[in-house]
């Protein structure tokens, strides 16, 4: 090939990709570092408004973060969110990915959208719905319970259902792509080789437990990974069944994060924020990887 | 077949009880006002309306939310096109210096929430003078480095002779951008246009920070804005619900193959 050739190749790369790679630095990366300079100073509604107002604190917005009772609602509150609905998606999406790769079930396409169908939904109009689903007099859910004989439970209104009640809703929006990532693995696993299992005389228990699950042991933690880095950026869910009540129960970090940024024009605070936000999404989403190293050590 | 018979009524249970709040959402939209606040909760409309639509449309500025909606999605996935698409294929298939190197950066960039740099986002666009409008809203979606992998990913199955023959032609690198590698890339450029268009018909919490122009919301954010003034009329925030998800819920249904099998195919590669 020409030297030209080579040339204009080069060119055309850099030509190419470098829109995109401007507006990723320009509206990603910059605003990324920008946070971490910004939780520094303690930038308010007056320097918004002049910009020689603004002072440099040092640390001073972590120290008044760690102080502030607020924050370690909003933390607990997000963690409880995490230990519940992660291990929900990932049971819930399990369960669906088995039955809709099973041979025996018939119409396994039309069970397949419909169990994808929440998760494309509009997250405010899906999270409007169900705070009228969750109604304690009129609405389906506590029907139901009282059906089964079951007392109503004022789901949104009291501070010990508040979190479960959103983490049902979250299930519910979300198992539908958890889904999908169990299947891509389930249809790795080789047809021939749960038959063996099958002529072996395994039952199906035992070829689910033995064949398919260490198969998809991978996607597992895939699946509790994503969840768990979605559930550190519960938003609109508390924004708009609960405006983070009753009682601050359904603050979250994010929820924190806008109201003392946008609310309250604390950007420094908002951007201190934002940083413990992102050190513990990344702390949390080692958890899934370790725990799967560890297994396979005690498997070997 | 007996274990069959019961597996399929499973699934069949399980999808009604994953469908139910979406046919609810439906059936209280068209019920008269008031008729969804009573015990025992009804299921069917006893007389089925028109009214809350009416409503939203003649007098909440239901319409305007919808264009609005409409004119932010088609842009955002526009200009997502436009950005993404040569990027991905120069990463995949055009030789440059200091590729692979971006490549690993913008991997572990993957790794960042969006939600992290929103306040200096905010304040950069303040300085740009684009917050309170559809250019502030529309940012983000220039930075989508999902997209650039998942055109990547498909670039990457372009034969190299295919290009190295057209080079010989005396081509230049945008006619075989344009020519060849387009036609190629249209399973890829169809999938991306659609999570474009979902993602940000969806999207609610950067709309809701750049726009304060009541006039200028999206469905969404117009949505949680009207549930916060009219929470007790339960029959005009369902057709509200309605009017902002059946559009992308019947995309879904329409392109349901292309979608789940653009989803199926990103994850077992990835």
């Amino acid at each position: 090939m020409s030297g030209a050739g080579v040339r204009a190749e080069r060119r055309a790369g850099w030509l190419f990709s470098a829109p995109a790679l401007l507006a990723i630095a320009l509206f990603f990366v910059l605003p990324t570092i920008a946070s971490l300079a910004l939780s520094l100073t303690d930038f308010d509604i007056y320097a918004l408004a002049d910009i020689r107002n603004l002072r440099f604190v040092g640390l001073d917005n972590y120290a008044a973060l760690l102080a502030d009772p607020l924050f370690w609602t909003a933390l607990g509150n997000t963690l409880w969110f995490v230990a519940l609905g992660v291990p929900l998606v990932v049971i819930v999406a399990l369960g669906a990915a088995i039955l809709v790769n099973e041979r025996m079930v018939a119409w396994r396409p039309v069970w397949r959208v419909a169990f994808f169908a929440p998760y494309v939904a509009t997250l405010v109009a899906a999270a409007v719905v169900w705070k009228y689903l969750l109604h304690t007099r009129y609405g389906l859910v506590n029907y139901a319970l009282g059906t089964l004989g079951l007392p109503p439970v004022d789901w949104l209104g009291d501070p010990r259902w508040a979190i479960p009640a959103i983490t049902l809703f979250v299930v519910w929006k979300s198992f539908g792509y958890a889904m999908l990532i169990f299947l891509a693995a389930l249809q790795t696993v080789p047809r021939e080789l749960i038959e063996a299992a099958r002529i072996d005389g395994a039952g199906w228990w035992a070829r689910l437990r033995h064949v398919i699950l260490p198969a998809i042991t991978p996607a597992a933690g895939l699946v509790a990974v994503l969840s768990i880095v979605a559930m550190f950026q519960l938003f609109a869910e508390p924004y708009v069944m609960t405006e983070g009540g009753p009682a601050q129960s359904t603050v979250t970090v994010l929820y924190l994060m806008f109201e003392e940024g946008f609310q309250w024009w604390n950007l420094g605070t908002g951007a201190a924020v934002a940083v413990v936000l992102f050190v513990c999404i990344v702390a949390a989403a080692l958890v899934p990887a370790a725990a799967m190293r560890l297994l396979r050590v005690r498997r070997v | 077949m007996t274990a069959g018979r019961a597996m399929t009524a499973l699934a069949a249970l399980f999808a009604a009880i994953t469908l139910a709040p979406l046919l609810w959402m439906v059936s209280v939209s068209l019920m008269q006002p008031g008729e969804a606040g009573q015990f025992p909760p009804p299921l069917i409309p006893a007389d089925p309306t028109l009214a809350n639509y009416r409503e939203l449309f003649a007098a909440l500025g239901m319409g305007g939310f919808l264009a609005n909606s409409l004119l932010v999605s088609t842009l955002a996935t526009l200009l997502a096109l436009l950005f993404t698409l040569p990027a991905g294929y120069a990463f995949a298939k055009l030789r440059f210096s200091g590729r692979t190197a971006t490549v690993q950066i913008l991997l572990a960039l993957l790794l960042i929430p969006g939600q992290i740099g929103m306040l200096p986002l905010f304040l950069e666009l303040k300085v740009i003078g684009l917050v309170n409008s559809y250019a502030g809203v529309l940012v983000p979606w220039l930075a989508g480095i999902i997209g650039i992998f998942l055109v990547r990913q498909y670039a990457l199955s372009i034969p190299d002779e295919l290009l190295e023959a057209a080079r010989i032609d005396g081509a230049s690198e945008w006619d075989i951008f344009r020519h060849i590698v387009l036609p190629i890339l249209r399973p890829a450029i169809a999938t991306l246009a659609l999570f474009v268009f979902l993602g940000s018909w969806n999207d609610f919490m950067w709309p809701l920070i750049v726009l304060s122009d009541h006039d200028l919301y999206t469905l969404p954010v117009a949505l949680a804005s009207l549930g916060r003034e009219r929470a007790q009329d339960i029959e005009l925030m369902m057709a509200g619900s309605v009017v902002t998800t059946v559009p992308v819920l019947l995309l879904f249904l329409a392109l349901q193959r292309q979608f789940i099998g653009g989803l199926l195919a990103g994850s077992v590669k990835g």
